[in-house]
This record gives structure tokens, C-alpha cells and sequence, in this order.
């Protein structure tokens, strides 16, 4: 687990981001996450809002963005509901920054099937790279955490970077990945591997063998 | 009306109640951490695993699950027994094994029920989980390391307290507690949450390190920090009171106290008066209880006596004055000291007629001039339950934060002449309206316009009756009662200009207005009475006396005596029967017992303990203007933590006044 925590709530914070607002961009945005709930749950889009939220903070960081503790206000004002009720979804959920993140975060999934595959050499290519878990490197570049399981188990390893995931991952392809966004390239999003589409079967199928003729039922093998 | 089957034995349960509900009810003990009756249902520790058929083949979270028809619950077979351990287990891994520096050992519900329901030894052998303290104001102690994450803090405050101020941060091992930015815990009833926790992580501040409760000595006794008289537990060692606590009333204080009511027990023991003292040259001297007396005889003040009520007195003492006052043939008595005069003549015009568990029925209530959560708390908390149901809440008066959606109608009392439609519309239509007439209400003289509002939208009915009165005096219908009034209020006691005024501890009278009388001051601490005293004869506050207390809905109810008041203070009723000799009267008791005796005599509702006085029915009018004019630009009480001489004297409550009411911010130890 990462050592999450919100960044501290000094004067210099509240002077950077107390007259945070939604530019109209995403206040339109964020006025349609509110319509899709009843009348009177306008709270529900709180994920949304804090979403929008950190993607706006991004954009005038040119970073992923991140939720200082204003634009957090900013949102319980928005949708009238208390401060600590949006503090807690948004310190639940990994996808957002507490903390300013680097123009770059990559999210190196470490859980079961990752680890297996190898999710420890990638995080000690990132680490030879002069990143370190939880924090952002000296020229604002790259921000390393290690995550939990991403769903892309079938592709794995994999590293999520910003809004794009790199799977099928070795240190070398990561490598290259990395240098393509260093220098300001766009790498090919998803897998990896060669000749590999998506997370089809990477050699021959192993399981459910039966469903390529037809949608055979399991249930009685059980 | 569902029949469910526990351990083997059939009951019969109310519908919709839950699998640990009907285990209750067939005496079946299910131990719990996260579920309390008065919170919402989180379902999150897991210790009140049972059987259920028909069900899954695992155990069941019985505080979640509804008891259906038919289902055969088991609490005490194997899987149940092992099930607990194992929860039990898990929850120690994180917990530290502090409990012999912990103030909540002894009476921790993690420690009784590990002892009761957990395997006796650990098998746990990796690194324990270290979470930082978090600061939650003056009051209350965090020691985070402990906590279990019940979530009973975050709902009550949330759900009762209508402050959302607490929070569970993070996520899974990460989690914490605390509340939003470490910021002190602004409510009235923050303190709760002490009783709340099952663990030690919140305990009490000022009472931190005092005593273990296998120490103290329990005394059943009645708060006097408001009038809603809730039911408290005075703990006390030798003879000094440690804390207050409250007790379960349904019909008064649920389980709930307030703040003040907590921590005002601290001034108990500070700025006491423990001797007697005369003003020799403009000084209080030391001296006996002989020469003040004397003094008091010295001033022959014959029918010239007048008694000033102050805001905690129990009944006795007040009956005693009056009985002293009538044997010297004087009618001069008063209780409201800051120069009310309402009219008292039917005491169901100067009562909370609804009850507070019946104001929760209200469906549309009128305030006038009362800021509830300064003057009530718990009556507050009531109207929240109100308006969560739907009850429509409208208030005259200077804006403050009910915790609910309420409508602010202005300060000017015109409005109670010529209701805005809304209003009118929403009294009219509802079931069983309500007016609430507070301490500015009163003073402002809205009281016949109160009443005739209530016959107005017809608020007194069969079963019904939405008059209600709200006063912030512990001692107030006890006074009225007694009739412990004067018609003009003080300034009827003003004009007669008396030889002697007693004052019972009042501190609010404005003493200035008898510059000629000689001023007795009977009471227990050196606030604003003993200043302008001639003469101190210290007496005992309500932990140091037995005694019967009315609250604002005419309960009366019985507090018993805790410790022995300090020094040469005596019990109030003793001084005045001691005062009666010295002045050559007779009151015609020799002893508590026939003082109280004599008491119900007279007012035979004091004696029915417990039990709501009947005061019959309101009024068609009372004596005042039903037409009042002017505004209510205020509320009498500013400062909710220094509202009586005892929390006066109390640091704690000084240091939340600074800290919670005027802003002030604290460096903390380690600073």
C-alpha cells in the first residue's frame, strides 16, 4: 500500500488554489454528472466532480493534477455537502492525487499476477531511472506508486501512465516506453508484445476451450 | 409480527427488527462493537456473528440481517463460538496491548469481550499498525493506535449531532479516524463519542489519568447545566466529584449529555466557598457562622425579607426559603433573576407541554426567540429527529445553525401578529403543530402572543398539546411550582425595597438595584453573587445535596447526594433552617426528611419522582401583550460553555469558550 496523505493545508496552499472554479469546460461537465441523479442525491457525482476536479488542476499543471485541499472545498461546496465526506472518497480511491504528482505518474501495478510476472523488475527499471515509490523526481518528470491489481492480469506486468496503460511489459520495453514519453512522443497504448492485439489468449487457449464452438454451459462439470 | 427460533426457543419478534434484536429478546447475549440502538446499522466489526437457517452455511452478521419467519438462529454452537475468536483475533492484531496506561480499562468493551468471547492468546507475531494522534479539540483524547474503526463517532456525529466533522480517511489498513483538518470538535454534545467508543481511542480529556472506575463510587443524580434535566451518574472518589456520565432516559436525555453538563463537575472544585465571610470595610472577611448570623438578626429585617432564586437550586432549598420567608410573613420571592415577569399563574402556560419525545412527532414547528442548541442541546437534537421525519421548522430570531432546514422568519415579533403565509399554511396543514417560546421569547414579552398562537392553529388537542415553554433554569419549574415567583418579577422585590435579601445562589441578579438591603449570599462558588455580597454563607452544589429537580417538560425527578461540600459549607436547606432560628421564626421542619415531607404537602406533584407533573390545560390567555412590537436582536446565552458559576469555575469550560466559542487556538504539549 502506498503512504498516502493530504498534502498540508498552509497559507502558500490556500493562495495557489483558494480561487480554485470549474472553468466552463468542465463546469458544463460537471453539471452533467449532477443530472444523472434524482433531484436531491447531487452528492453521488462526488467522484465525478473530484475527477473533473483533478483533471482541471492537471491541465494548469500540465500534469494528471492532483486535489489540494481548496479545490476539495471547492467541490464540497459545489455539490453542498460536508468537507469530510468528500476528503473521505477522495483519500479512498488511488486514482486521486493527494499530493502534486510529476508530468508523468506511472502506476507500476504490483498485485498477485503482476508480481508473478515479473511487476518487481519493472519497479527496478523505474528505480534505475531515478524514480522512487512515492515520490516525483527532481525535474518533475516522473511520480512512482505502486498500485493495486488494475485488471489487466492477462497482460501482465503492466504500469498505467496517466490515462494509458503499457502492458505485457519487460524492463527493455518499459525502457522504451519511457523514453518515447521523455521525449515527447506518444508509444503505443496497451500491449506490448508483438503481434498481440489486445489481451486475446497470448499462445493457444488453456481454458473455457469449449466456448469457441459454441456458449457451452460449465455449470455441470462443477 | 415474525416467529423466529433462538437457540431453540420459539419468540416472536416485532417486524422489521433485526437477527441481534430477536436475540436480545430471547436474553441471548451477541457481542457488538459497531452496533449501537440509537445509531444507523454499519455492519462493520463482524462480533455479531450467529448461525442463521436458512441462510448460507456461514456465519451471519446479526446486526444487518432482518429476522425473517421461521429462521432458526443459533448462538451458541461451534461455528458460532469459533467465529467470534476469530473476529475477536483479528481485531487484537492491530490493537495495542496498552490496556494497564489506557483510561478506558475497566470499562472497555474490547477487554470485556476478549476476556468473554476471544481465544486468551495471540498467535500474531508481525508488526502492529502505528496510526498518529489526532487532535479533536479540548475535550476529547485520541490515542488513534487503538481505535477499531466501528464508525460509531462518525455516525453520531453525522446522525445525532448533525455536525458532519468526523470522518474515516483512507482505506483498509490505512484507515484513520479523525476529524476534518484536525480541527476541534465544534458541538455541543462532541463528548458523546467518549461514551461512544468502544475502545480507548477516544477518551475523556480532563479526566485523563484521574482514577479507574472500579475506584469510584456511582451517585444517581440530575444535571443542572440546562433545564432539560438530563439523568447523569456523578462518579466521585473520597470527596472530590471526577466525572459526570450520563444515564439512560428515553424520555429525557436518551443516552446523551451535554458538553457542559460533562464537564462542569471540573468547577466543583475550584473558586469553592468553604467559609463564611462578612464585608468589614468593603472587604469579605473570614468569620463564623455565629457572627453572621448575629449580623443577619442584627439587621431585624421582621417582613422586610426578600429570597432571590438562582438557576440551580433543587426544590427543597427553595421551599425551605419560602418556608422562612412565610414564617417572617413575607411574600418577596423570586426566581427569574434577570428581571422576567411573565405570567405564572397556570403553569401549563410556562411548560414544555409536548414533551421532548413528543416534539419529535411535530410535523411543523414554531420558534420564537431560542437559540436550542445553546439553551438545550438535547431538545435540539429532538428537533432534528422532528425535521428528519419532515417536520417543517421556522424560527424568529437572530440566525444560528439549527443542524436541519429551518426557515428564519427575522427578529421582529410584528411577524407573530400577522404570520407569513408560509407559515400560516404549514401550521394550519400539519397534524400536530408546535411553538417552541425560548429564554428571548420570554424576555421580549411574547409569551400572550405564544399562547394565542397555539389556540390560533390549534395546537392543543385531544392527545396534542403544542404549547411549549423553554427555559434554560435547572430550577425554574421547580420555582414556579413552589411559587417562587412574584407578579412583577424582581422589581416587585425591588420596590419593597427589603432589609434583607437572601440570595440562593443567584448570580445573575443585578444587585446594583438593592443598594440598600442587606445581601446574603448562600451558595457554593465565588462568582458574581458572593461579589456583591454583604454576607457569604457557603452552601453545597447539586453533587453535595439530595434533591428534586423539575425540567422544562414539568418532570420531576430526584438527584442524590454525591459528596460532602467543602469546608464549612453546609447543605442549603441547613443554613436556612439555621438563618430561621437565628431570626426567632419557626419553619417547621428538623430534618431533611420533613422538609421533603412538608414539600409534598404542599406541592403534592413533587412527590411523584420520574413522573411529568399535571399542570391541566393552557390557558385561552395569559397577561401580556398578544400583539407584541420591538425585535429579538439576541440570545441570552453568548457563550454555551459559561452560562452558571460552576462552569464559570471550570478551566475546561474556559478553555472551550476561548478555544470553541471566541476562536482562539492553542499550542499543544509537544509544541
Amino acid at each position: 500500500m502506498a503512504n498516502r496523505h493530504l498534502a498540508p493545508d498552509t497559507p502558500e496552499l490556500r493562495a495557489e488554489w483558494g480561487d480554485f472554479a470549474f472553468t466552463p469546460e468542465w463546469d458544463a461537465k460537471a453539471k452533467a454528472a449532477i443530472a444523472r441523479y434524482p433531484e436531491g442525491r447531487q452528492r453521488s457525482a462526488v467522484m465525478a466532480l473530484l475527477d473533473y476536479a483533478q483533471r482541471q488542476v492537471g491541465e494548469v499543471t500540465g500534469t494528471q493534477g492532483w486535489l489540494p485541499i481548496p479545490v476539495m472545498e471547492y467541490v464540497a461546496r459545489y455539490l453542498d455537502m460536508p468537507v469530510i465526506r468528500v476528503v473521505e472518497v477522495a483519500t479512498f480511491y488511488f486514482m486521486y492525487n493527494l499530493v502534486p504528482v510529476g508530468k508523468f505518474h506511472v502506476q507500476v501495478c504490483g498485485t498477485t499476477p503482476c508480481m508473478l510476472r515479473g511487476s518487481d523488475d519493472i519497479i527496478a527499471a523505474c528505480k534505475k531511472r531515478g524514480m522512487s515509490k512515492g515520490h516525483t523526481t527532481a525535474d518533475g518528470m516522473w511520480t512512482l506508486t505502486e498500485v493495486e491489481c488494475m485488471g489487466n492480469c492477462a497482460t501482465a506486468p503492466m504500469v498505467q501512465i496517466n490515462d494509458d496503460n503499457y502492458e505485457d511489459l519487460t524492463s527493455e520495453r518499459l525502457d522504451a516506453v519511457l523514453d518515447a514519453l521523455a521525449r515527447g512522443e506518444q508509444p503505443k497504448t496497451g500491449t506490448q508484445e508483438p503481434g498481440r492485439h489486445t489481451s486475446e489468449p497470448a499462445n493457444a487457449l488453456s481454458s473455457l476451450k469449449d466456448m469457441v464452438r459454441e456458449n457451452h454451459d460449465y455449470r455441470g462439470e462443477w | 409480527m415474525p416467529k423466529v427460533t433462538v437457540d431453540g426457543q420459539e419468540i416472536e419478534v416485532p417486524a422489521g427488527a433485526t437477527v441481534l434484536q430477536a436475540c436480545e429478546l430471547a436474553g441471548k447475549e451477541i457481542p457488538r462493537f459497531c452496533y449501537h440502538e440509537r445509531l444507523s446499522i454499519a455492519g462493520n466489526c463482524r462480533m455479531c456473528l450467529v448461525e442463521v437457517k436458512p441462510g448460507p452455511p456461514k456465519p451471519q452478521a446479526s446486526c444487518a440481517l432482518p429476522a425473517t419467519e421461521g429462521q432458526e438462529i443459533r448462538t451458541d454452537s461451534e461455528m458460532v463460538k469459533k467465529a467470534r475468536e476469530g473476529v475477536m483475533e483479528f481485531l487484537l492484531i492491530n490493537h495495542p496491548l496498552d490496556c494497564p496506561i489506557c483510561d478506558q480499562g475497566g470499562e472497555c468493551d474490547l477487554q470485556d469481550q476478549s476476556v468473554a468471547y476471544g481465544r486468551g492468546a495471540s498467535r500474531y507475531h508481525e508488526h502492529k499498525r502505528a496510526v498518529t494522534e489526532k487532535y479533536m479539540g479540548p475535550l476529547i483524547k485520541t490515542t488513534m493506535t487503538r481505535c477499531i474503526h466501528c464508525t460509531r463517532c462518525v455516525r453520531f456525529s453525522e446522525e445525532i449531532a448533525g455536525v458532519d466533522e468526523i470522518g474515516a480517511l483512507y482505506r483498509g489498513e490505512d484507515m484513520q479516524i479523525t476529524t476534518y483538518l484536525e480541527q476541534a470538535a465544534k458541538h455541543e454534545l462532541s463528548a458523546n463519542v467518549i461514551d461512544l467508543c468502544p475502545v480507548g481511542a477516544l477518551t475523556s480529556g480532563p479526566y485523563a489519568y484521574e482514577a479507574r472506575p472500579w475506584e469510584l463510587k456511582k451517585t444517581l443524580s440530575i444535571d443542572v447545566s440546562d433545564a432539560v434535566g438530563s439523568n447523569i451518574r456523578i462518579d466521585s472518589r473520597g470527596r472530590e466529584v471526577l466525572r459526570a456520565l450520563p444515564r439512560n432516559n428515553d424520555d429525557v436525555n436518551e443516552e446523551w449529555i451535554s458538553d457542559k453538563a460533562r464537564y462542569q463537575v471540573e468547577g466543583l472544585t475550584r473558586r469553592r466557598l468553604d467559609r463564611v465571610f462578612i464585608r468589614k470595610g468593603g472587604k469579605l472577611a473570614e468569620a463564623s457562622w455565629d457572627e453572621a448570623f448575629k449580623a443577619i438578626a442584627a439587621a431585624k429585617p421582621g417582613a422586610s425579607i426578600a429570597a432571590v432564586a438562582g438557576d440551580l437550586l433543587d426544590c427543597e432549598t427553595m421551599f425551605a426559603a419560602k418556608a422562612l420567608l412565610k414564617a417572617s410573613s413575607s411574600t418577596l420571592l423570586e426566581s427569574r433573576q434577570g428581571g422576567m415577569d411573565y405570567d405564572c399563574s397556570n403553569l401549563a402556560a410556562v411548560n414544555f407541554n409536548s414533551t421532548f419525545a413528543g416534539i419529535e412527532e411535530a410535523d411543523a414547528i414554531l420558534i420564537i426567540g431560542s437559540n436550542v442548541r445553546m439553551e438545550a442541546p438535547l431538545v435540539n437534537v429532538r428537533l432534528r429527529k422532528a425535521a428528519k421525519k419532515g417536520a417543517k421548522v421556522f424560527i424568529l430570531g437572530p440566525q444560528w445553525d439549527p443542524t436541519y432546514p429551518a426557515e428564519f422568519l427575522g427578529e421582529d415579533l410584528a411577524v407573530l401578529s400577522n404570520l407569513p403565509q408560509a407559515v400560516a399554511d404549514a401550521l394550519k396543514g400539519a397534524q400536530r403543530p408546535a411553538v417552541i417560546l425560548g429564554g428571548a421569547g420570554f424576555a421580549r414579552g411574547a409569551h400572550a402572543a405564544a399562547v394565542k398562537i397555539a389556540h390560533d392553529f390549534g395546537m392543543v388537542k385531544d392527545g396534542w398539546n403544542g404549547f411549549n415553554a423553554l427555559h434554560m433554569a435547572a430550577a425554574r419549574m421547580g420555582a414556579v411550582m413552589l411559587g417562587f415567583v412574584s407578579k412583577g418579577g424582581l422589581s416587585d422585590l425591588v420596590e419593597a425595597k427589603p432589609k434583607v435579601l437572601l440570595a440562593l445562589g443567584a448570580d445573575e441578579v443585578d444587585f446594583s438595584r438593592f443598594p440598600d438591603s442587606l445581601k446574603v449570599y448562600i451558595g457554593h462558588h465565588g462568582d458574581k453573587g458572593a461579589h456583591s455580597a454583604d454576607i457569604v454563607l457557603p452552601a453545597a452544589a447539586y453533587t453535595e445535596k439530595p434533591g428534586t429537580y423539575v425540567n422544562t417538560e414539568g418532570r420531576v425527578q430526584r438527584a442524590d447526594k454525591a459528596v460532602f461540600a467543602p469546608g464549612d459549607a453546609r447543605e442549603d436547606w441547613t443554613v436556612l433552617r439555621a438563618l430561621a432560628d437565628a431570626l426567632g421564626v419557626s419553619v417547621g421542619f428538623n430534618s431533611f426528611h420533613e422538609l421533603r415531607a412538608a414539600m409534598v404537602a404542599e406541592v403534592p406533584a413533587l412527590g411523584n419522582e420520574g413522573e411529568l407533573a399535571d399542570y391541566g390545560a393552557l390557558p385561552k390567555s395569559v397577561a401580556g401583550n398578544a400583539m407584541p412590537e420591538g425585535s429579538i436582536s439576541a440570545y441570552p446565552i453568548s457563550d454555551f460553555y459559561l452560562t452558571n458559576p460552576i462552569a464559570r469555575a471550570s478551566a475546561v469550560m474556559q478553555r472551550c469558550s476561548e478555544e470553541l466559542t471566541h476562536g482562539a487556538t492553542f499550542a499543544e504539549a509537544a509544541e
